[in-house]
């Protein structure tokens, strides 16, 4: 199986092996700076990131709140174009060897030409894409271009999405699936979806690719949780960056607060779970 | 999704992936609808009765004079809450109460979508939120007051430029987190499938009565159709009837300050092929994708994107798209007012004002008809304003 070769999908399953999850912190590429985030990168790797999730700023992102959004203008602010954020990853592949995976919208490939894209991000070492507004009914190109340049095509999967369409999204990702924990947009929450648990079982049902899970996990105790409802992996966004955001004017305590907020969470990833009991289904689930 | 959503290469549903299922939902409500009599008559008894169907189709003898031929103008400034908008949130709000949804949303950049919006929401006993961006929260005061009137919540957004394109962002976040319970009314046949086919069938009507009752004033259908082009309802209202006709359509978009000046938002004229909001079509962008803001006198035309279906109908070149300034908009809002007594939308005088700019084509023998998308009120205090500044600049 292809997926296996890839460094992110490798990455999980070696976590997974020793009973840990996978722990993916998320950066906005140039919030609030090209250097800036550079330095940010290297400090999420330092923490113990397995791989980087890393954001390209669009004007327009319907699926971030307000954290991330806020980020996306600063780091348009400060000149970052996707050209830029390519090189960004290039520098830092030059010194860190860490699986990247890209969260884009659809226009920014488009405008990149789509082939061109995947051969730059193939090129600058990104191991995987996901392109937020781009469902599998219209991924043929973007998928046929991820495939020819050995990048995984990453989609997203939520709890409303039913079975059919699980198997639709199994039978194009590659590297990992994006389990949704929670309808809606991105932003930290207290408590994460009661329904995740029975959602990462139809997941699973459907591939073999690891889950990991994403959007609204706010702390260890959320990562955890998640965890615990079965993904092999969190992804962290909008709480890691909300430390760009409460530091602005001050770059050493704005990287140490990335830095810290980061070994939490990735403690809490990495912390050995007990193996899932096999509970009865709730009630009101739907059976997979 | 049973059907794709695209005109030529452009449409789609180009959304996250808990949208889908709503869209999905959507859709399915639609087709069944559009096939239900019941579903048809409720919609044509509340538009009569309650709307005010059908608009009065009027020949205009200083747009005759103006133009050199029979100009009529199609009167959905005469329909209840004063824009085309009512037809597309009557047959929506029904369609939101048979799939037992208790919440609408929605974006307004003009007030009109909004208004209407409230007015069924008001009708049907629903909870409604409405989402505009705070520039034209300032600029559309009146509307805002009716919308809180008929009972809505108005949410101003300050992202971004504050306009149509920001409010449709915070929309869509906000069904996004609330998908079970909601209903998304879109006000204009841009969005993700199928949103751009349901607009345009609602707005059908418009162009089904001209056809009607330019037959029997006339003996004959229209040389030519226009109407002005924000995210495309009112424009493919009217068209949709004449598409497989020999009728010139002919859509007229914001020109803002000058289509050369960068400060307009005429996105067929002047955009790129690209994907925003849920759909592949023409957008105003920089060369790297990031959605440029739109600049026009009109809030309802201050977008930045249009409508599939349009950009379709200029790339097979079915239809033609040109623009009107906004000098030449206020112009055709001053000059209709006072030579026929009919005060229209800023929006709606984009459409007068392409007619006057392209007047030499006509002859003695053409039938234009122009959509009168909206009456212009609403536009009082800001046209009045704009007026007394050019007024006092010469
Ligand atoms: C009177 C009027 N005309 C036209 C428009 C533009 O929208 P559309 O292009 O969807 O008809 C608006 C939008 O608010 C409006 O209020």
């Amino acid at each position: 199986m292809r997926s296996a070769d890839n460094r992110i999908t490798a990455a999980v399953r070696a976590r997974n092996a020793a009973g840990q999850g996978a722990f993916v912190p998320f950066l906005v590429i140039g919030d609030p700076d090209f250097e800036t985030s550079l330095v940010l990168a290297k400090a999420l790797v330092q923490a113990g990131a397995d791989a980087l999730e890393l954001g390209f700023a669009f004007s327009d992102p319907p699926a971030d709140g307000p954290v991330i959004q806020r980020a996306d203008e600063r780091a348009l602010a400060a000149g970052i174009t996707p050209p830029r954020a390519f090189d960004l990853i290039e520098a830092l592949q030059k010194t860190h060897a860490i699986p990247v995976s890209l969260l884009v919208y659809y226009n920014l490939v488009l405008q990149f030409g789509v082939d061109a894209f995947y051969a730059r991000a193939a090129a600058a070492g990104v191991d995987a894409v996901l392109v937020a507004d781009l469902p599998p009914e219209h991924a043929a190109d973007a998928v046929r271009a991820a495939k020819r340049h050995g990048v995984a095509p990453v989609f997203l999967a939520s709890e409303l999405s039913p079975p059919a369409r699980l198997e639709r999204i199994a039978a194009l990702a590659e590297g990992y699936v994006y389990a949704l924990a929670r309808v809606g947009v991105t932003g930290e929450q207290r408590a994460i979806d009661p329904n995740l648990a029975a959602a990462l079982e139809r997941m699973r049902a459907a591939t073999d690719l690891p889950l990991l899970a994403g959007f609204g996990i706010g702390g260890p105790a959320q990562a955890l949780a998640a965890r615990r409802a079965g993904a092999d992996g969190v992804i962290v966004g909008s709480a890691i960056v909300r430390r760009v955001a409460d530091h602005l004017d001050d770059r050493p305590a704005m990287i140490e607060a990335v830095r810290a907020t980061a070994a939490a969470l990735a403690d809490a990833a990495h912390a050995p779970i007990e193996p899932k009991q096999k509970s009865p289904m709730p009630s009101g689930a739907v059976p997979c | 999704m049973r059907h794709t959503g695209t005109f030529g290469r452009f449409g789609g549903f180009y959304v996250a992936e808990p949208l889908i299922p709503a869209l999905e939902e959507l859709e399915s409500a639609w087709i069944e609808a559009r096939d239900d009599p019941e579903f048809a008559g409720a919609l044509a008894g509340l538009l009569r009765d309650y709307a005010g169907r059908p608009t009065p189709l009027y020949r205009s003898p200083a747009l005759s004079e103006e133009l050199g031929c029979a100009v009529y103008l199609k009167r959905e400034d005469l329909l209840h809450g004063g824009a085309h908008k009512t037809n597309n949130t009557l047959g929506q709000g029904l369609l939101a109460a048979r799939m037992g949804k208790t919440r609408l949303i929605a974006e307004t950049g003009a007030g009109q979508h909004g208004v209407a919006t409230a007015m069924i929401g008001a009708r049907l006993g629903l909870d409604v939120k409405i989402f505009m961006g705070s520039l034209d929260v300032a600029r559309q005061a009146p509307n805002v007051q009716r919308m809180k009137l008929f009972g809505a919540e108005v949410i101003p957004i300050d992202n971004g430029s504050g306009s149509l394109k920001d409010a449709i962002n915070e929309a869509m976040r906000y069904w996004t987190e609330h998908i079970r319970d909601t209903f998304y009314v879109f006000g204009t046949a841009a969005g993700p499938h199928p949103y751009p086919s349901i607009v345009r069938d609602f707005q059908r009507v418009i162009g089904e009565e001209i056809h009607a009752q330019l037959h029997a004033a006339h003996g004959r259908g229209p040389t030519a159709v226009i109407a002005c082009v924000g995210g495309g309802s009112n424009a493919i209202g009217a068209f949709a009837r004449f598409i497989d006709e020999d009728t010139a359509l002919i859509g007229v978009e914001p020109g803002g300050h000058g289509v050369d000046t960068g400060k307009h938002g005429a996105t067929l004229g002047a955009g790129r092929a690209g994907c925003l909001h849920g759909s592949i079509s023409y957008v105003l962008q920089d060369a790297h994708g990031q959605i440029h803001e739109a600049h026009s006198i009109s809030a309802g035309l201050d977008y930045p994107g249009v409508g599939p279906e349009h950009a379709h109908l200029m790339a097979s070149g079915r239809a033609e798209y040109i623009s009107a300034t906004d000098d030449e908009a206020l112009d055709a809002f001053a000059w209709l007012s006072r030579r026929e007594g009919i005060l229209p939308a800023l929006e709606s005088s984009h459409a007068i004002a392409g007619a006057r700019r392209i007047a030499d084509r006509f002859g003695p023998d053409d039938v234009v008809v122009i959509n009168l998308s909206g009456r212009g009120d609403k536009d009082l205090a800001h046209a009045m304003a704009a007026l007394d500044a050019r007024e006092a600049a010469r």
